[in-house]
């Protein structure tokens, strides 16, 4: 029964079957509105004046030119700004990481390059836009640190631990006297770029004034109950005095789960003012936070002849602030992954003089598994081995860091699956030895690995006289078809048209759920949801059962179905009632239950949680330029059960692209003496263009779990996970050379 | 971005009275816009010229003149240019978006400024942007830069595609400025930085491009424009090439090599153009033309491999050429 939705019925018309999204007319249309398309009457707008040193001080704001423009209302900076707490604890959200969260306006101190030193505000955005470029800043620069690689040295461990990421495990084994003692050793450097999230909306909010000292806040976040936390914490306002929504995200990516220095500053302006503020950010103010640090990482794999591993070491450093331990989980996919007897994985941060680094699609497992399945294809070529044999020879099916076994791991169908739909089969091992016409053909694979999470969160249920559903909850949509499978598994679990039900999502009026991110979205509130609807089947169907002459007056809760809106004997389909009739006859308009879901603790007292992925790449490579196609991917995704196979297959295929972007395009390039990154423009800051994506193809291998009732582990991340380690891979097939720092540019292989 | 007079000119004549200290024309706009927001550019006034006549493409002398105000769509889609210059036509599909194409002209694009970071960001020094402020790319980030003609107070790079292909062709540029009209040789519209960087062509103030008009000689057997950038569609050029030859049989009786990403201007060398006439269409050929030109590259601190990437173009640029085989417009690769 885990993976039927309603089990009453024992059919799902909905949930596991191709729907298209229900927002997207809304999104095609341009009716869906942003964060910045939200307004009220005598809206300010505000326009951000950002630093140009990255590490120093303010020494003087000269704002009257700025103040003198017609239309301008106020130009606020740390010397004239209202108070405002100076509480490192007010200022904390959801998913900050350890440390002091930055405060913008509190003082002169420049912390990073791009940091906010003043806001003007203006009757439009081109009076604001024109005043702040008339804001003279005077600084006191200080050079600044930038260089990972100067700073290697100087890496710590972090002292304090981030919530919801686990520090390394304690070792196990001799991982470095295995290493020593093995046949076949490597050992190797790996490094990605900083990359930045570019979304098509840039972060915004909209702060409405509205009456008693409470505000209406519109703003982009992967959560409002985050924006929520953080500005009553900031402002000192109570949560009935802040409604934050935000119904739909230009895309979230981890990006938008911490409240930015925009809705901050917009909620400051508006109180002191006591009008209503909007601040939207400009494309290259994107760079000022959360992006994909830099991880210098380095790898040791001792062997066996045979392949068997012996010794496993994985070793990171990992950019943050100097104001924050950001942290992600790099190294220990790698104890997961791999059965091996002498293991070490270590984590540390340098800290370096940019924003905080963020969560962005996979935090940790892109970079970690680009180095650790690098590493293990390099061990494969020194052995001899297929890539997939020796992955093979290594599996496991206990989880080794928690010594319990998986819930599901269907790693190994993955491999079956997609080789066999890539034709793996058909490779010649050695590097160079697949050719077409100028072109050098490479194919490489890689796996990948990610939580499946579930997270405490509520849905609403409303079922209205009219036989119409409404659900809804406080997470967001950030893309991924959330309103989709929510409205699927109303439908199914109620015998409803997939038109008879309402999913609200991104408004803190809504019942409570989590920011969405970390995957686990779909297992979190779609469990709340089913629970919720349940509850109202079984409602109903007392009411059914109640009414005069019932046709289903002795029937069991267990022997009926919900179908066409109606509930009907399992076994004589003949015998129903319309849920319209049954709650006429109750006399019930309307129906409210609060579902509730969270982790199975039971559950993962016995098992550990992930999904994985096996994902195979072909790229064709100009011998002479040195420029790269990726011509073919197979992404094949265990993932439990699959809600909607259309709205997951385009969550693996953007994916896909995102790690193309990874392996081939994205680096936001930092002039280290200016402490800044310069490429911070789509023209400059490269990710895919549709002529550089051809064939991608994606497979959900069956997978049964039981960590919640829907058997759901959640799509969001997994696909781009193993990419750009699959892609690296391919391009030593072939071409012989090995790229260990990405994006593989032309550069590194002339 | 600042704030300004706009005029709108119904004339060349209009257009150039109505210019001044702090004035510049617009017409597509789709540089000088960006520019204006990032507050590189801060015109006191805008002189609108879209409405001048200056739209069309004409029969000239052989040749044709494309006006200044033909959109990059226009020239590109004009069946006449297609048929006798289809290395300009490829050069400009290989650039910007349909969008731009449809809303840049021709004047327009052999003024459009270059791609260095330093130079859009009014938060860094730029001796272009603020003479004498310094230039953090040498030694910075500076992997798209120059390699070839660069200074010590500028190694930026001319960001056009088309304006490869007009060096190529031999283009004459013909403007109107307080002065009269004069006709411009391609190879000395744009300039080297030098001293003065913030120059980027020998336009006089108050000039203004009426037309460029292309000689007969089209190059529309033997051509190519070959663009290597980051990724396939929608990025300046790293390093591009425009070639044109003649054959007489397999021996080369003309050749014609503009490079592009390489340097403050379309880069041209005649000395390897001339080494190249009278010789066999052969990859030797290729490569010691190659070889020639790449050999004055000064690289900087990031961009040691364009002098190679280049190398390896001019001769792949050159056997497509030769062979009558362009790099494809629509095929989602290099050839």
């Amino acid at each position: 029964m885990a993976t039927q939705i309603s089990p009453a019925s024992g059919t799902d018309r909905h949930v596991g079957s191709p729907r298209s999204r229900v927002d997207g007319p809304a999104k095609v249309t341009g009716l869906a509105k942003y964060a910045a398309e939200f307004t009220a009457e005598g809206l300010v707008h505000g326009y951000i004046v950002t630093s140009t040193i990255a590490r120093g001080t303010v020494t003087a704001i000269d704002t009257a030119a700025a103040r003198a423009v017609p239309g301008v209302v106020k130009v606020l900076t740390h010397d004239n700004r209202p108070d405002m707490s100076e509480d490192p604890k007010s200022y904390q959200d959801m998913v900050g990481p350890p440390g002091v969260p930055y405060r913008p306006l509190l003082d002169a101190n420049v912390l990073f390059s791009g940091q906010p030193v003043a806001v003007v505000l203006a009757e439009d955005f081109e009076t604001a836009r024109y005043a702040a470029s008339l804001v003279k800043v005077t600084y006191k620069a200080e050079t600044p640190k930038t260089d990972i690689d100067a700073l290697l040295g100087e890496a710590y461990e972090p002292p304090k631990k981030r919530d919801g990421i686990k520090p390394p495990p304690e070792p196990w084994g001799d991982a470095d006297g295995a290493y020593a003692k093995a046949p076949i050793q490597l050992r190797q450097q790996y490094r990605m770029a900083n990359e930045h999230h570019n979304p098509m909306e840039p972060h915004a909010t909209t702060v409405v004034v509205e009456e008693g000292g409470t505000f209406t806040v519109y703003d982009k976040i992967q959560g409002v109950a985050n924006t929520q936390q953080y500005l009553t914490g900031a402002f000192g306002l109570k949560p009935e005095q802040v409604r934050v929504l935000n119904p739909y995200l230009g895309g979230g990516f981890g990006g938008g789960l911490r409240p930015q220095f925009q809705a901050f500053l917009a909620m400051l302006a508006a109180r002191d003012l006591n009008r209503s503020v909007r601040i939207v950010l400009t494309r290259e103010q994107m760079w000022s936070f959360t992006y994909r640090a830099e991880a210098v990482q380095t790898v040791s794999l001792g062997a066996d002849r045979d392949g068997t591993l012996q010794a496993l070491r994985h070793d990171a450093v990992h950019g943050t602030s100097h104001y924050e331990d950001y942290q992600e989980n790099i190294v220990n996919w790698s104890g997961t992954l791999y059965a091996c007897d002498n293991v070490k994985l270590t984590y540390k941060l340098a800290k370096i003089d940019t924003a905080t680094p963020g969560d962005m699609r996979a935090p940790g497992a892109v970079s970690g598994l680009f180095a650790l399945e690098s590493a293990m294809d390099e061990l494969a070529q020194d052995l001899g081995k297929d890539p997939i044999e020796l992955r093979l020879i290594n599996y496991t099916d206990r989880e080794p860091i928690e010594d319990k076994p998986f819930g599901s791991k269907a790693l190994k169908a993955c491999f079956t699956q997609g080789a066999e739909r890539f034709g793996w089969a058909k490779r010649t091992p050695q590097p160079r030895s697949m050719r077409e016409g100028r072109e050098l053909v490479g194919w490489g694979v890689a796996s990948g690995i990610w939580e499946a999470l579930m997270m405490p969160s509520k849905v609403r249920a409303v079922l209205t006289g009219d036989g119409k559903l409404e659900l809804g909850n406080s997470t967001g949509d950030i893309g991924t078809g959330t309103y989709t499978i929510l409205t699927q598994i109303g439908a199914d679990s109620l015998g409803l048209s997939m038109e008879d039900v309402t999913t609200k999502l991104g408004d803190t009026s809504l019942a409570e759920a989590p920011v969405a991110g970390g995957s686990w979205t779909a297992a979190s509130s779609g469990t709340a949801a089913m629970k919720a609807c349940r509850e109202i089947a079984a409602q109903v169907f007392v009411l059914a059962r109640q009414m005069d002459d019932s046709p289903l007056a002795n029937a069991d809760f267990e022997r009926v179905v919900f179908t066409g809106g109606r509930i009907a004997l399992a076994d004589d389909p003949s015998r129903s009632v319309a849920i319209t009739d049954a709650m006429k006859a109750g006399g019930f308009d309307r129906i409210e239950v609060v579902g509730e879901a969270g982790p199975d603790s039971d559950f993962a007292k016995e098992f550990e949680c992930f999904t994985h992925q096996a994902v195979f790449v072909e790229v064709k490579v100009d011998e002479e330029l040195g420029q790269v196609r990726v011509t073919r991917v197979v992404s094949a995704i265990a993932a439990g059960k699959i809600l909607n196979p259309k709205t997951a297959r385009s969550q693996i295929i953007g994916a896909t692209v995102m790690g193309i972007g990874s392996a081939l395009h994205e680096e936001s390039m930092l002039d280290h003496r200016l402490g800044r990154f310069m490429n911070r423009n789509l023209g400059e800051y490269h990710v895919p263009a549709h002529a550089d994506i051809h064939d991608l193809d994606v497979i959900f291998v069956d997978e049964e779990d039981k960590a919640n009732p829907l058997g759901v582990k959640g799509v969001g991340e997994i696909g781009i996970v193993g990419t750009a380690a699959a892609i690296a891979n391919a391009v030593h097939h072939a071409t012989g050379k090995r790229v260990r720092d990405m994006p593989i540019t032309v550069e590194k292989l002339l | 971005m600042n704030r300004f007079d706009y005029v709108r000119a119904g004339t060349v004549a209009e257009a150039v009275g109505a210019f001044g200290d702090g004035a510049r024309f617009i017409a597509g706009g789709t540089n000088l816009i960006d520019l204006m927001k990032y507050e590189v550019e801060k015109p006191g006034r805008l002189i609108d010229i879209t409405r001048l006549p200056l739209q069309g493409i004409e029969e000239h002398e052989g040749g044709l003149r494309l006006g200044a105000l033909a959109t990059n769509a226009k020239v590109a889609y004009d069946a006449r240019v297609a048929e006798r210059y289809p290395l300009l036509r490829n050069a400009i599909l290989a650039g910007a978006s349909a969008q731009l194409r449809n809303a840049a002209t021709t004047g327009g694009n052999l003024l459009q400024r270059t791609r260095c970071y330093y130079f859009y960001d009014a938060g860094t020094p730029c001796n272009k942007r603020e003479p004498g402020s310094g230039c953090p790319a040498i030694g910075g980030v500076n992997r798209i830069h120059a390699i070839f003609g660069a200074s010590d107070q500028c190694i930026a790079t001319h960001p056009s595609d088309m304006c490869i292909a007009l060096a190529a062709l031999e283009a004459t540029v013909r403007v109107s400025g307080p002065d009269g009209e004069r006709a411009i040789p391609f190879a000395e519209f744009h300039r080297l930085p030098g001293n003065a960087p913030e120059k980027d062509t020998t336009l006089k103030p108050g000039e203004i491009v009426v037309s460029v008009d292309l000689p007969e000689r089209g190059f529309a057997r033997n051509y190519t424009y070959l663009k290597l950038r980051d990724r396939l569609s929608y990025a300046f050029a790293l390093v591009s090439v425009a070639a044109g030859l003649e054959l007489d049989g397999d021996t080369i009786t003309t050749a014609r090599l503009a490079l592009g990403g390489v340097a403050h201007k379309p880069w041209r060398n005649q000395e390897a153009e001339a080494l190249l006439v009278g010789q066999p269409a052969t990859r030797e050929t290729f490569a010691k033309a190659a070889d020639l030109i790449v050999a004055e590259a000064k690289p900087q601190s990031e961009n040691g491999f364009k002098v190679e990437l280049a190398r390896r173009a001019i001769v792949r640029g050159l056997e497509q050429a030769a062979a009558g085989t362009p790099q494809s417009l629509s095929d989602k690769r290099i050839q």
